[in-house]
Parts: structure tokens; C-alpha cells; sequence
């Protein structure tokens, strides 16, 4: 039987009303900003299912903004988010879309930075506050933000997680989970660790100047 | 930790603990942090709780869509004044449990206890149990241990989610963890707190979950008061002597069974049930209009 934590039954504090509607929305913005790892300039909102029918009600567009902006689930500025963003110039736009066989609470992200780069984020909000990011620019992934995270994105050739791995063992960070997606052979890959403990700046860019590794993002909620 | 009540009375038995002490020591174990750092994080929850049962008895909260506000301020002044039927203690509770409710549909700060759905009860049950039988903070913060083992097991052998079980998964938990804390918390055994746990569940047992235009508001903030008042009164009833004929994981199992035979319709979906009557449906179309109004579309 799965154990559960007596702050997973007693937890987690967060701003309500819906934990589904509100903590996780809140937790999929913060995801998003953190991949887009620039300082933001737009946000496109786009809400699947559940999300596009009861938004409005839950506050899911204030805690969407909410976690662009970098709050966490718990914050009380939550509810102010919109003029929060308003006032640091941030646009927000918020439109429905049907992204077909997807967890109801789903929304897909379109971050522009001031440098002009689009990073787009997918992530369902799965119940209890918790959510699962399930593609980035276009590219499948799966994880979930609860581990620290790191995103690698390189290209399809043997020894590749060898050597991320000899990154991480430097320092003896353990592994809690690795996935690994790829568009075809010896074409795009991607690999998503979920670590114990977070990577310093150091580690990404030892990880970064990898030959044939395109980019590398630590996700720490 | 265990997996079924029965179990956690043995185990209690056995090393002579109680509830909170049995589900602190295994927190601590699980977690890598010491029985002290475990317990000062469930105290931040509770204050969390404690902020969020007085504001709406103090303040006059409104619900972001509008729909419900203002009762626990209502039942606060009401229960002040003194002439009421089921006394202060009653009503306190009852005002508090609408505080957290309507505190949570304003985009105000609660924990989710099981869930935001149903976060008004513990805190309302322990907190007014707590008051009247002279208790401290550190055991309002025990019987929170007490709330989240019941609420373990529950979730280990059946669920906690409105969209799976129905309310009598959500508020019943709730009760149900509620109740056997207070229990423990009078001097109860283990095994009287699950008693309560079981007889709160045996009276919640078919409750659906109907939440107009699919909001946590109506009914959710008045069955959070309906579950806090069956938690106080049921642990009365087993400090008394009484029994349930039912053991606890049985009707944790029946709570569990209900729930999957419950349609689609009354589990979280918003098809049926309160939301599905005329004024239910009305009060729908005024949220969603009202949404679209203010998005200019």
C-alpha cells in the first residue's frame, strides 16, 4: 500500500478555494517561469477541460499569474496577482483550447521573454496540489516538480546519460527517477532527472559544456 | 506505519502510545527529520488553521463569485448573544467551520484538511474541543497527529477525493478524523477514537458531491458545519461508553464501495445533484456570465 506523509493529509497550506483549480495552477505558472528562466514579458494562457469551463470561479487565472510571477500555492499575495503583473508590465492573455485526451485540468503556457524567445510549457494539475508537466516546446516529457529537477536537452547518441551521470555522482546526488524521450534516432533527445537534492549553477554549466548537449535546466520548487 | 486500524489500536497496544505519538514517531522516521522539527511544522499548519477559523467570524467574507459570505460572522453574533439552542460551545464550532469554508472561496490562506473542499472541520472541531476543555496549543497540535493518522489510513485503503468517493469521501474523512481526535483528546483510548471515526462515517455514509457551478461553496461550506457538529457530538456519545457496532475499517471499506457505485453525476462533476436543481443551475449561469463579463467577451 502507498504511505502517505501526515502533512499529504494535513497539508498542503495554500490560498483556496481548489486545490486542483488553485494550488496546482498556481505550481504549473511557477513551473513554467522557471523553464522560461528569462524575465517575462507576455504570458498566453490556454485552458483544457475542467480549467476552461470553471476558471473564473477558482481563480485559476490569478494563480496561474500568481506562479509566473514566482509565488508559491501559500501566498497571500495570490489573489492580487493580476495587478501584481500588470504593474511589472507583464501581459496576460487567457483563451480556451481543446489539447484532446488530457488530464481535465490541463493548460498549455506560452511564455515570450524580453529577449524575445517563446518557451512553451503543457502541464496538467492532477489533484491535492500536485501537478505533472507532460511537454516543453513541443517535446513529450514527464515530471512533476515535487523532486529537484533537472531538464537536459541533447542530441540521440550513446553515453549521453553516462555523462550527466558523472556530473551528479561527483557530488554523490542521488537519482529518484530518469526518464528519457527522443523525436527519432540520432535526432532531438531530452532527459528528465528527478534528484534528491537541487544542482548548484556550477553543476548545470559543467552539465551545459557536455559535447552534444543542448541545454540543461534545474526546476527547484 | 500501518495499514489498517486495527492495526494502529494493536501497535498502539503494544507500545503503550497514543495515536499522535505512534503517527509522530513514524513522520519523523519517514522523513529524516527529528520528532521536535516534525512537530513545529504541524504547528505552522495549525496557526494557519487558527487564522483561518476567526477571520470570516470577525469579518464579513465574500466568496470570489459571490454566491456565499458572511455566515460565520452571522453564527458568530448569533452565538455571542447567547440565546441559542445548542449552546456556545455548538455554535462556535458551527461559526468556525463557515470561517475556514468561506475564508477558502475568498482566495483566502487555509490547509487543506483532507482537502480545501472540506478544510473547515478539523480545524473548527479541534480548535472549539480545544477551548472548552481548557487544552493548550501543543495538544491541539497532538490531535492534528491524531486527525492526519485516521486521515492515512482512510486514504491507504480508500480515497479522500470528492471526484472519486463523493462528499462522504471528503467532509466524511474529515469528520471522521476529526471525531477520533477530540477522543484522544478527552482521555479516549486508540481504540474509542476509532469508534468515533466509525460512527461519523456510518452516519455520512452515501453523502454525494453536488458543488454548484462546480465551486467550493454550495453546499460545500454548510456540510462543513453538518461534519463538524457529527464530530463533536460522536465523540460525546463514545466518551459516554458507546460503541459502534461497525468497526472502523469496515466502514471505511463501505465508504469505499458507496463511492464506486456513486455515478459520474454526483462525484465533483457538477452534473447532478444540488447543482443540477433550477436554482443551482440559475446561480450557474450567473457565475459563468458574470466571468465572461469581466473577461469582455
Amino acid at each position: 500500500m502507498r504511505n502517505y506523509s501526515a502533512f499529504d493529509i494535513i497539508g498542503p497550506v495554500m490560498v483556496g478555494p481548489s486545490s486542483s483549480h488553485t494550488a496546482g495552477a498556481a505550481r504549473l505558472g511557477k513551473i513554467a517561469k522557471l523553464i522560461a528562466g528569462v524575465e517575462i514579458k507576455h504570458v498566453q494562457f490556454m485552458l483544457h477541460g475542467s480549467f476552461a469551463q470553471t476558471w473564473k470561479g477558482h481563480g485559476t487565472d490569478k494563480a496561474l499569474v500568481a506562479g509566473i510571477l514566482g509565488m508559491d500555492p501559500w501566498d497571500a499575495r495570490l489573489k492580487d496577482s493580476l495587478e501584481m503583473a500588470a504593474k511589472q508590465g507583464i501581459g496576460v492573455e487567457f483563451s480556451s483550447i481543446d489539447l484532446g485526451d488530457v488530464s481535465p485540468n490541463t493548460v498549455k503556457i506560452v511564455v515570450t521573454g524580453i529577449d524575445g524567445v517563446v518557451t512553451t510549457v503543457v502541464g496538467s494539475s492532477i489533484g491535492g496540489g500536485n501537478v505533472v508537466v507532460i511537454q516543453v516546446d513541443g517535446d513529450d516529457t514527464e515530471f512533476t516538480g515535487t523532486y529537484p529537477t533537472l531538464l537536459v536537452h541533447h542530441t540521440d547518441m550513446p553515453g549521453m546519460i553516462l555523462k550527466v551521470c558523472e556530473v551528479l555522482y561527483a557530488r554523490k546526488v542521488n537519482i529518484v527517477s530518469l526518464k528519457v524521450f527522443r523525436s527519432a534516432r540520432a535526432a532531438d533527445a531530452s532527459m528528465v532527472f528527478e534528484l534528491d537534492e537541487a544542482l548548484t549553477e556550477r553543476e548545470i554549466e559543467a552539465i551545459r559544456e557536455i559535447p552534444n548537449i543542448k541545454n540543461a535546466k534545474a526546476i527547484n520548487l | 506505519m500501518v495499514d489498517y486500524g486495527y492495526e494502529l489500536v494493536k501497535v498502539c497496544g503494544e507500545k503503550d502510545l497514543h495515536i499522535w505519538e505512534y503517527i509522530l514517531e513514524e513522520e519523523s522516521k519517514e522523513s529524516f527529520l527529528s520528532k521536535d522539527e516534525v512537530f513545529e511544522k504541524m504547528r505552522d499548519s495549525l496557526k494557519v488553521m487558527q487564522a483561518a477559523a476567526e477571520h470570516g467570524m470577525e469579518t464579513e467574507v465574500k466568496s470570489v463569485s459571490g454566491i456565499i459570505g458572511g455566515d460565520a460572522f452571522k453564527l458568530s453574533r448569533y452565538s455571542d448573544e447567547g440565546s441559542t439552542l445548542t449552546g456556545r460551545v455548538m455554535t462556535k464550532a458551527m461559526a468556525r467551520a463557515l470561517s475556514c469554508s468561506e475564508v477558502n472561496a475568498s482566495m483566502g490562506r487555509i490547509v487543506a484538511a483532507p482537502t480545501a473542499g472540506s478544510c473547515g472541520i478539523i480545524p473548527a472541531t479541534l480548535i472549539t474541543a480545544g477551548e472548552a476543555l481548557g487544552k493548550s496549543e501543543d495538544d491541539l497540535i497532538k490531535a492534528l497527529f491524531t486527525s492526519a493518522g485516521v486521515g492515512e489510513i482512510i486514504a491507504k485503503s480508500a480515497t479522500l477525493a470528492g471526484a472519486e468517493g463523493g462528499c462522504q469521501a471528503e467532509c466524511g474523512s474529515a469528520a471522521a478524523m476529526a471525531s477520533a481526535a477530540v477522543v484522544e483528546m478527552m482521555g479516549g483510548s486508540p481504540d474509542q477514537a476509532l469508534n468515533a471515526a466509525a460512527i461519523v462515517f456510518k452516519n455520512i455514509l452515501g453523502l454525494v458531491c453536488d458543488p454548484v457551478a462546480g465551486l467550493v461553496e454550495v453546499p460545500c461550506a454548510k456540510r462543513n458545519m453538518a461534519g463538524t457538529v457529527s464530530a463533536l457530538t460522536t465523540a460525546d456519545m463514545v466518551m459516554a461508553g458507546v460503541m459502534s457496532k461497525i468497526p472502523f475499517d469496515e466502514t471505511v471499506s463501505a465508504m469505499h464501495n458507496v463511492g464506486n457505485s456513486l455515478p459520474n453525476e454526483l462525484r465533483e462533476t457538477a452534473l447532478g445533484g444540488l447543482a443540477a436543481t433550477e436554482t443551482g443551475l440559475k446561480l450557474k449561469k450567473m457565475v459563468l456570465s458574470s466571468a465572461e463579463a469581466s473577461d469582455g467577451k
